[in-house]
């Protein structure tokens, strides 16, 4: 488990009178943003956002939190030196732009579907319903076009000018930085090296999530919500998609960018980067879960009766859970309306995306570093 | 007397000879303008009011092109400046920052990337949300997933064109995965089970995917060159081509989304 030392406790350290409620404040924030207590935190807020998006949508109440969230977000810059340096990274910038524009974008999105959702109950025609009233793209369409290219063209001219591309020392092949950081895009993947291999979270991950999306329109049969905003005709798609979009891909950049600090060590956003911090890993692989603790031997020679335990694991998880899912009510009728091939590649693809945040939260609660340790032929899962 | 000047010039051979319609002001002329300009006639004639409402297509799709003319731009006027050499890429953007007066380029060129992927994954959350790659659209949304990685690739290999410390090591990072890819990679699962008779190994350092991606063991001068090559040549190819392909498919699916 990783402890972190409380910001006010190197306050005292270091001989400051005395410790302010904004130092408490920050460290329990500090204690309350590392992954084991912040995503699951983040994954509540977000199906509270969908279970309740009739509500929070309204203008008059969106408006408000959103005004309060960037008060929040900016106000702690002048407050805390260790955020401030994180924020105010010019690599780091589009990390915010992309925070402040996903809120956004979702809210305009889940708006327009609360309307929508409202409307077909009682019997109104859609926002998107007008299909005979056409206009001419000269000039309804190609002035906001024009538009919209002199606002980007303005926009990006002002961030170039007021931000310069950072530019580090030259390139050292035998010194290599500390965090050394992919590019920001691909953070969510670097961050599931903390909990995969390299094969599984920089080539079969990714890949996957490449061939999931390229097969979602071949799997999604429900031929309702086609071409207009709608949440409650698609609940399922939309809490499964959102789930890998805004949970598993975009927290995990912020938590990447803002928070990953030397060693890969996890920072809070109010704590100092200690490039001397060593935080102990007490890993262990279901082999040892099954041999060594509950049997109390040690482990077999042969890799194969070893792993077993970890490949029956695997093998339920993949092979015999999309089957067992079909017993499930709502999965069982997804089963007879997609058909069979449809529904499997929908349904292992689904377990595949669940392992995530299992594998996760194996790690959090019991140390779980592998299902499969096969180190032998580089096989770790 | 300026009326009289702006005149004469749209009576004049030359404009007409260019503008084969009148100022659109009517109907006729207006479809006219859409049809008979080839970058225009991208556009239908007519399109549905909400379909081209700002809160429905957020215009990041749009974006996304124009940001993709304006990094083939900015990228162009990098490359006056720029050798992908190892002895003097880096110094060629000190010189850059140096020497050129008003020089924004290479700010236009970064900070445009990243906006480019905040705006091409955004414009996927508004397809996915207004359920558009459902049939017909079905295809169109592969490509687009396809343009969504090309977009990535291109930051991706253009990120180690300055050749300071965290262009080398956040690729050497990137890079990392290449070599851990099942049965193609060294340090991937698998690859020591490859061998020639005689237990002659076919995956090794010098001949794995990491190898491949790098043209060498670790990041260095054939790298440099490979990311160049591949920035600015291969994948803007690539990514103009399908552009092309998804423009062309909007139309021919039924032109921007909406309720059947």
């Amino acid at each position: 488990m990783i402890s972190l030392l409380p910001n006010s406790t190197l306050l005292l350290a270091s001989g400051a009178p005395d410790i302010t409620a904004l130092d408490k404040f920050k460290d329990f924030v500090n204690r309350w943003s590392v992954p084991q207590y912040s995503l699951p935190l983040f994954c509540i807020l977000m199906f509270a956002a969908f279970f309740w998006y009739r509500k929070w949508t309204k203008p008059a109440i969106f408006w408000p939190l959103m005004i309060g969230f960037t008060i929040v977000y900016f106000a702690f810059i002048p407050l805390d030196d260790s955020y401030a340096s994180i924020l105010k990274k010019p690599d780091n910038v589009p990390i915010s732009m992309m925070v402040f524009l996903t809120l956004y974008f979702l809210w305009l999105g889940l708006r327009q579907a609360a309307i929508n959702d409202q409307n077909m109950e009682i019997g109104k025609p859609l926002i998107e319903e007008d299909r005979e009233d056409k206009v001419l793209c000269w000039p309804d369409l190609v002035y906001s076009e024009l538009l919209a290219m002199v606002l980007c063209t303005v926009v990006l001219i002002v961030w170039s000018v007021l931000l310069k591309a950072p530019l580090e020392s030259p390139a050292n092949p035998a010194g290599p930085p500390n965090p050394s950081k992919a590019p920001w895009y691909f953070l969510g993947l670097q961050e599931l090296l903390v909990y995969f291999d390299p094969w599984m979270a920089g080539v079969v991950l990714p890949g996957l999530i490449i061939l999931g999306l390229a097969a979602m329109p071949y799997i999604d049969t429900n031929p309702k919500g086609n071409g207009y905003y709608t949440f409650k005709e698609r609940k399922f798609a939309i809490l499964t998609w959102m789930f890998g979009y805004l949970i598993l891909w975009c927290v995990l950049i912020v938590f990447g960018t803002f928070l990953r600090g030397p060693n890969w060590n996890f920072f809070g956003p109010f704590q100092v980067w200690d490039p001397h911090r060593v935080d102990p890993l007490t890993n262990i692989n279901i082999s040892d879960v099954w041999y060594v603790v509950l049997l109390g031997g040690k482990l077999p020679e042969n890799i194969l009766v070893r792993e077993w335990p970890g490949m029956v694991l695997t093998v339920f998880w993949l092979g015999a859970l999309p089957v067992l899912m079909t017993r499930i009510g709502f999965f069982g009728r997804l089963r007879s309306q997609m058909g069979f091939s449809r529904y499997y590649l929908m349904a292992v693809l689904f377990v595949i995306m669940l392992l995530v945040p299992v594998k996760m939260v194996g790690r959090w609660t019991f140390n779980l570093k592998y299902i499969i340790a096969m180190p032998e032929i580089n096989f770790n899962l | 007397m300026l009326q009289g000047v702006i005149n004469s010039i749209r009576e004049s051979q030359v404009w007409s000879s260019i503008f084969r319609h009148g100022i659109p002001r009517d109907r006729r002329t207006r479809v006219m303008a859409i049809m008979s300009n080839v970058f225009l006639h991208l556009h239908p004639v007519a399109v549905r009011k909400s379909g081209i409402r700002l809160s429905f297509t957020w215009c990041m799709g749009g974006l996304t092109f124009f940001l993709f003319i304006a990094e083939t731009i900015s990228g162009v006027l990098l490359m006056f400046y720029y050798r992908p050499v190892v002895e003097y890429a880096y110094s060629d953007i000190i010189g850059m920052r140096a020497h050129l007066t008003l020089g924004i380029m290479r700010e236009i060129h970064r900070w445009g990337a990243h906006a480019m992927i905040i705006s091409v994954w955004l414009h996927m959350m508004r397809v996915f949300l207004t359920g558009s790659y459902k049939p017909p659209r079905e295809f169109n949304w592969v490509v687009g997933v396809i343009l969504l990685v090309l977009t990535m690739l291109l930051s991706f290999t253009g990120y180690l064109l300055p050749w300071d410390q965290l262009a080398i090591w956040a690729i050497t990072v990137g890079s990392k995965m290449a070599e851990a890819t099942p049965f193609a990679g060294m340090a991937g699962p698998g690859s020591n089970l490859l061998q020639l008779p005689g237990g002659i190994p076919i995956v090794t350092p010098y001949s794995d995917a990491k190898f491949l991606l790098l043209g060498g063991e670790s990041v260095g001068e054939a790298a440099l060159l490979r990311f160049y090559v591949l920035h600015c040549i291969a994948i803007p190819l690539g990514a103009a081509t399908l552009i092309a392909v998804h423009f062309w498919r909007i139309r021919k699916d039924g032109g921007i989304s909406g309720p059947m």
